[in-house]
């Protein structure tokens, strides 16, 4: 008896996730080559075809650096073109160059106020040619994440957008519900010991606050390197390969 | 100086810089001027060529836009309105334009404003070209003098005999014994320029120009129904098209109204393209920018430019079809501008605001990127801003700094990477030196710090710190 209940209750979970896809056929996911994030993501990774949410924590809820880089690194590991939108120009392009993003493969679309880097975001997810489109905005409503969140879902195009704010107060605004699949918190730590004087791989607090059909979470991880890929910090024992990886790069 | 008979007497047409400095000035009989200075430099005019040198420059024009008209005897009068945006705005249209006719050896002025009078007359006597936004043309043209008022230069004379200077004064004064004494002119004028008297352009068409029109028994003006004529233009435009073997890199779509009016938009593509739906989603984007009045009776389709697009076999079963990005890009293009939509790429360049290039959305790919394994930070202030720090020697990074009125403790600092002007650039950075720092805070947010200056020559900078980016 246990046995049969078990085997329907497999087989009315499939039919239950098939009926919420609708029609639309599973676009995969893009693992973060960290187990311990990607154990923890359903489909183990970031869902393509759909919405997520970075953002910076403290001094980085207004430059969002390290959001952003951490973004980067998720779009350098997809292939194909990125459509990036954003208002500002505060932007170093050679930054995306090092944590893998080519310049090349980034076609840049600068609005002139928010409204119209939603609406580039939105006719750039719309397109399913790209990898994937990133914006950066500070407003993001429901109605506006979900417009974006269907046009990913019609085109299987990865979905990011940086949440960005005048000032570390207004990132209170985060508390507020999007249509976003999954939502991400990066922010700066300090950076990995070195045995000499000097800045190691930097380190992030990413913390997963939603995702949906999974749970909330955090790692403390080293940086994007230059093939866009994260890290868990080696345990003090046995870190001395990285340290002097990082100690190289430090040296230069 | 170039003189013409005019009704029996030699009359002086134009005059260059030096003479009309001197006092002479077109309409000046040329026996009065040789008597005053005898050795003039006197050439023929040629009307016929004129007019035709200035239809030629009225044809080049229709880059900016298609709606264009020749303003006799030296003017050209381009309707920008739904075509700035594609050069960036209308200062931007009107500096590109004072350049480029600059460098073809033609000096010319050039302003922007509601209404032809008013544009006409800001072009040719305010100072550097001039953007009148809307409402705003009383503001911008009322100091001008009246002779502005393309009046011609008899009235001019009369009028500022009776003291009135400028077109605020004529402005200024009651209508009816002002149209008694000097006719129904310069009222007129006024009005014109002033957008209270509706003006039309004759504008000119290019040769061989491919375009579809249709005219309407009922002016339409809904928005749906433009859009539904919008497709019914763009297919017999891309047959023709196609059996030419073209593609259109530049769509113009003229609306003429019931009153005479003509709007226009302009649609750039960056690839020859000829697929109806994609040309009919571009120009219905644009809809919101006509005002369509009292009725549209006419519509005009036009290929503007146009590029070599050869036949493409589709769909062939072995190639893996190339990912087309030229209808995102020309969306985008449209909806925001074209300079806005662009990738990066690197320029050789020592100095890091230097370093970053634009290159158009669809340019190939360069293959290149900027040195790997050299720390550069995510976000870049452009420029620096100045940090009041703490530093203990010359040489080291500092201990503290304070930036934006916060202090922040140096927990980590690596560097110098030492980063020297551009001397072939600019004299002053011949000896200039920046040593640039990434320093972390005890929050472990990391920054990109530079001082100017080596610490040993005065001239290679001033020893002050400076904040120029962010780290992840």
């Amino acid at each position: 008896m246990a046995t049969v209940s078990a085997h329907v209750l497999e087989d009315l979970r499939v039919r239950v996730a098939r009926i919420e896809q609708g029609d639309r056929s599973q676009r995969g996911t893009i693992p973060f080559g960290v187990p311990a994030i990607d154990r923890h993501l359903p489909g183990g990774g970031l869902a393509l075809g759909s919405l997520h949410e970075v953002a910076g924590g403290g001094l980085g809820a207004v430059h969002g650096a390290a959001a952003t880089l951490f973004a980067a690194g998720i779009l350098a590991r997809l292939s194909g073109s990125v459509l990036w939108c954003l208002k500002d120009r505060d932007l170093f392009a050679p930054a995306l160059a090092g944590a893998g993003l080519h310049p090349d493969r980034v076609i840049y679309a600068e609005g002139s106020d928010e409204k119209m880097v939603l609406a580039c975001l939105e006719e750039g997810l719309r397109h399913p040619g790209l990898a994937g489109v990133i914006g950066e905005v500070s407003n993001l409503t429901m109605t506006a994440s979900r417009r974006l969140h269907l046009a990913a879902e019609t085109s299987g195009v990865l979905g990011l957008v940086v949440r960005r704010w005048r000032t570390a107060a207004a990132a209170v605004d985060f508390g507020q519900p999007t249509a976003a699949v999954t939502r991400w918190r990066v922010s700066a730590l300090p950076s990995s010991p070195l045995p000499v004087p000097g800045v190691g791989r930097p380190r992030w607090m990413v913390e997963l606050i939603r995702a949906r059909a999974g749970q909330s979470a955090e790692w403390e991880l080293e940086s994007c390197n230059e093939q866009g890929r994260l890290a868990l910090p080696a345990v003090l024992a046995d870190r001395s390969v990285q340290a002097a990886e990082g100690g190289r790069r430090a040296a230069g | 100086m170039l003189a013409a008979h005019v009704g029996g007497r030699r009359v002086i047409t134009s005059a260059d810089q030096a003479a009309q400095a001197s006092g002479i000035r077109p309409g000046l009989p040329l026996a009065q001027a040789q008597a005053r200075f005898p050795d003039l430099l006197v050439e023929d005019a040629d009307p016929v060529e004129d007019a035709a040198a200035l239809e030629r420059l009225a044809l080049w024009a229709l880059r900016y836009s298609p709606v264009v008209a020749m303003d006799p005897p030296a003017g050209v009068l381009i309707d920008i309105s739904g075509a700035a945006h594609l050069m960036g705005g209308e200062l931007a249209l009107l500096d590109d334009l004072i350049q480029r006719l600059g460098r073809s050896g033609i000096r010319a002025r050039a302003s922007a404003a509601d209404t032809i009078g008013a544009a006409h007359a800001m072009a040719r006597w305010a100072v550097g070209p001039m953007v009148a936004g809307r409402g705003a043309t009383m503001a911008a043209i009322g100091p001008l003098p009246i002779a502005a008022l393309r009046l011609d230069l008899d009235t001019v004379d009369r009028l500022r005999a009776l003291g009135f200077e400028t077109i605020a004064d004529l402005e200024a004064t009651p209508r009816a014994p002002l149209a008694l004494r000097f006719g129904s002119l310069p009222g007129r004028r006024l009005d014109q320029a002033l957008g209270r008297l509706n003006e039309a352009l004759d504008p000119i068409r290019p040769p061989e120009l491919i375009e579809t029109r249709r005219a309407f028994v009922e002016p339409i003006g809904a928005a749906e129904t433009i859009a539904r004529y919008i497709g019914l233009l763009v297919e017999p435009l891309c047959v023709r098209l196609e059996e030419q073997g073209l593609g259109a890199l530049s769509l113009d779509l003229t609306f003429h109204r019931v009153d005479n009016q003509v709007q226009a938009v302009r649609v750039g593509l960056a690839q020859p393209a000829r697929d109806p739906k994609r040309l009919a989603r571009l120009l219905r984007d644009q809809i919101e920018k006509v005002v369509p009045g009292f009725g549209i009776e006419l519509m005009v389709l036009a290929a503007s430019l146009t590029g070599p697009l050869g036949m493409r076999q589709v769909g062939t079963l072995s190639e893996v079809p190339a990912v087309d990005l030229s209808g995102l890009v020309d969306t985008l293009a449209n909806r925001i501008g074209a300079d806005r939509i662009y990738r990066r790429a690197l320029v050789e360049s020592e100095l890091p605001e230097r370093s970053v290039g634009r290159v158009p959305a669809l340019a190939p790919a360069t293959g290149t990127s900027w040195l790997a394994g050299w720390p550069r930070p995510t976000r870049l202030l452009a420029p620096p801003e100045r940090v009041d720090t703490l530093a203990l020697l010359p040489d080291l990074p500092p201990v503290s700094f304070t930036w934006r009125s916060v202090r922040r403790k140096v927990m980590r600092a690596d560097g110098p990477e030492r980063l020297f002007g551009e001397w072939h650039r600019r004299d002053a950075e011949m000896a200039s030196v920046r040593d640039y720092f990434v320093v972390e805070d005890e929050a472990g947010e990391r920054f990109w710090l530079f001082r100017a200056g080596d610490g040993e020559d005065p001239a290679a900078g001033n020893l002050n710190w400076y904040l120029h980016g962010i780290f992840a």
